[in-house]
């Protein structure tokens, strides 16, 4: 059984159908590639599965459990962490406080107005994260003094707070610089090494090939192939999803109705 | 400062004096609570003075009904008020507060006004012939020193509780929620559970304010003790002091609240301080965005080191104003208001 599991999920805005009976499966352990052109549903995907976005059809399990239309908060606690394509952090708050806001689900009405924030031990962690993605130095900044690559990092690092099973990164590569995109790549892998599954959506096809053990491709909102890295890039139907249809719209359109049913 | 407002009657026995007191601490009180919910959180609410009402209310019908005889046994009511307020903070709460931004401030606009028109128009609040509270027969030279008391008594709940509330788990939800809603959910924090629970909170000292007011002016009328004025005050006392600060709001109703009593009495006339506080709060926004304690804390850190008394001294000011943990040198407080009025931030 897979550790995350998608099956049969529609998502329509107006008359544009962003995800069509989407299927995916990602298995415990793994490093999981999401790759697609434009406009193909992948965010759409995971604000679905990260609860952002509800369905009125399909499913989501995570370790054999139903998790669709829970709110974002219940799908973090139950131990999906997600960044966003343009991150999102908390400007005026502090660095270490950022970090700290991940663990702030206090289960009782009343316990959250008097319990402390930060307890000794979750202070001791956020430390430790900020140190393991490199940016520990700056845990008394205001996050809004952090440059793009260190708010990258940042959002990396608070989400691993509460020590999710799965991680959904959206975009981890976009606009950061080699050096930088290096430190990320090598990061993933050793959090990998510990036994955390990734689900990766990028665009940079060498940083997906290079980091995905398995492969998928979307195309309007459906899965067009899965597979390893190079039997994705050699599949026609991919080459045709991201470079055909320019000359011949019509071939293209028939070929992918062909291709959905 | 605590001392120094504890001693402050019994230097000033001026009833004049000590009346302007009593209001001015009503809305120290106030403005603290509402910066509780609204500073931390980002959601400017225009609403509290249904709470300030309701408090009013609550103790003029309950003693009125339980015949409370004038003396200090009515302030035994108050905590009774604030509880009141609270009750009727969850409906009012559970409506607002999902909406947000400019939504939510025009819905806490609106839910007010029907509280006002349901004071006008229920049996139980007498309509617009008001109320009578029963007068204490204290001796007139020191008749406002009990109100005086209680109503610092409220200012030290409400900032304890804002104090309370900053270090918690819930005030660190509430710093997020200001910052990014969408992204503090997904992070696991319970944003409309955080949200009910801070309005709760602040309406609380808000409506015991409303009883001491209702027991001090010894009547109250619909349109008085729900007083649109009154929202705009405390929205307008925090932004001057410090939105989201601890003392912002304390400092910000101590100079506004007090000046404007001291201008209507002065130039007796009660509508000039409207035409000073339209243009005072057009120019908090445009010059002091984050408020006076925030500028003037920066301004007194950047100063060279000039000398040990002047540190000290103001050194005071830097801790109380000063968030150097929340807050954002770059980011202004038109920022912080953004949260809630001004923002435009994207979705997700």
């Amino acid at each position: 059984m897979a550790l995350l599991e998608v099956e049969g999920v529609k998502k329509r805005y107006g008359g544009i159908q962003a995800l069509a009976s989407c299927v995916l499966s990602v298995e415990q352990g793994e490093i999981a590639g999401l790759i697609g052109p434009n406009g193909s549903g992948k965010t759409t995907l995971f604000n679905v599965v990260t609860g952002y976005e509800k369905v009125r059809e399909g499913s989501v399990r995570l370790d054999g459990k139903v998790i669709t239309n829970l709110s974002p908060d219940k799908i973090f606690n139950r131990g999906i962490g997600r960044t966003f394509q343009l991150t999102r952090i908390f400007g005026r708050l502090s660095v270490i406080e950022n970090m700290l806001v991940a663990v702030q689900h206090e289960r009782s009405w009343w316990g959250a107005a008097w319990r402390r924030a930060g307890s000794q031990g979750e202070r001791k962690r956020a430390t430790e994260l900020l140190d393991f993605v490199g940016i520990a130095g700056l845990a008394g900044e205001p996050a809004a003094n952090l440059s793009y690559g260190q708010r990258k990092l940042l959002e990396l690092a608070y989400v691993l707070m509460s020590d999710p099973d799965v991680l959904l990164l959206d975009e981890p590569a976009g606009g950061v610089n080699p050096t930088l995109l290096n430190v990320i790549r090598e990061r993933i892998r050793e959090l990998n090494g510990q036994g955390r599954t990734f689900l990766v959506v990028e665009h940079n096809m060498e940083f997906v090939m290079g980091l995905c053990h398995r492969v998928t491709v979307m195309d309007h909102g459906s899965m067009l192939v899965s597979g390893r890295p190079e039997e994705v890039r050699s599949n026609p139907k991919v080459l045709d999803a991201y470079l055909g249809g320019v000359d011949d719209e019509d071939e293209e359109t028939d070929d992918q109705h062909v291709l959905r049913r | 400062m605590l001392a120094a407002l504890a001693i402050f009657p019994l230097v000033f026995t001026n009833p004049t004096v000590t009346t302007i007191a009593v209001f001015t601490l009503l809305f120290m009180a106030s403005a603290t609570a509402w910066n509780g919910f609204a500073g931390y959180s980002g959601y400017i609410a225009l609403g509290h003075a249904a709470f300030f009402g309701t408090g009013a209310y609550v103790l003029a019908i309950v003693a009125q009904r339980l015949d409370v005889p004038g003396g200090s046994l009515m302030f035994a009511l108050v905590p009774l008020a604030g509880l009141g307020a609270a009750v009727v903070a969850v409906p009012f709460g559970l409506i607002a507060l999902r909406t947000r931004r400019h939504t939510f401030v025009v819905i806490t606009i609106a839910v007010f006004f029907i509280f006002q028109l349901l004071a006008f128009n229920l049996s139980i609040t007498q309509g617009s012939s008001g109320i009578q509270v029963a007068s204490p027969n204290w001796a007139a030279s020191t008749y406002n020193n009990p109100y005086y008391y209680v109503a610092l008594g409220i200012v030290v709940f409400a900032t304890v509780i804002s104090w309370g509330l900053r270090r918690s788990v819930l005030g660190l939800q509430l710093l997020a929620i200001r910052d990014d809603e969408d992204r503090a959910r997904g992070l696991g924090v319970p944003v409309g559970r955080a949200k009910l629970i801070a309005f709760v909170i602040s309406a609380v000292p808000v409506g015991m304010c409303g009883a001491v007011y209702a027991y001090f002016l010894g009547q109250i009328f619909p349109q008085f003790a729900f007083n649109p004025l009154f929202d705009l005050s405390v929205a307008l006392m925090s932004l001057f002091g410090g939105i989201g600060t601890l003392a912002g709001p304390l400092v910000g109703a101590l100079l506004l609240e007090s000046l404007q009593q001291y201008f209507t009495i002065q130039f007796s006339n009660g509508d000039l301080y409207l035409v000073i506080y339209g243009a005072l709060f057009l120019a908090v926004l445009l010059w002091l965005p984050r408020g006076v304690l925030p500028t003037l804390g920066d301004l007194i850190r950047r100063l060279p080191k000039s000398g040990a008394t002047g540190n000290s001294a103001n050194a005071a000011v830097t801790t109380l104003s000063g968030n150097p943990e929340d807050g954002d040198p770059q980011a202004g407080p038109l920022a912080v208001a953004g949260g809630g009025v001004v923002g435009s931030r994207r979705e997700y």
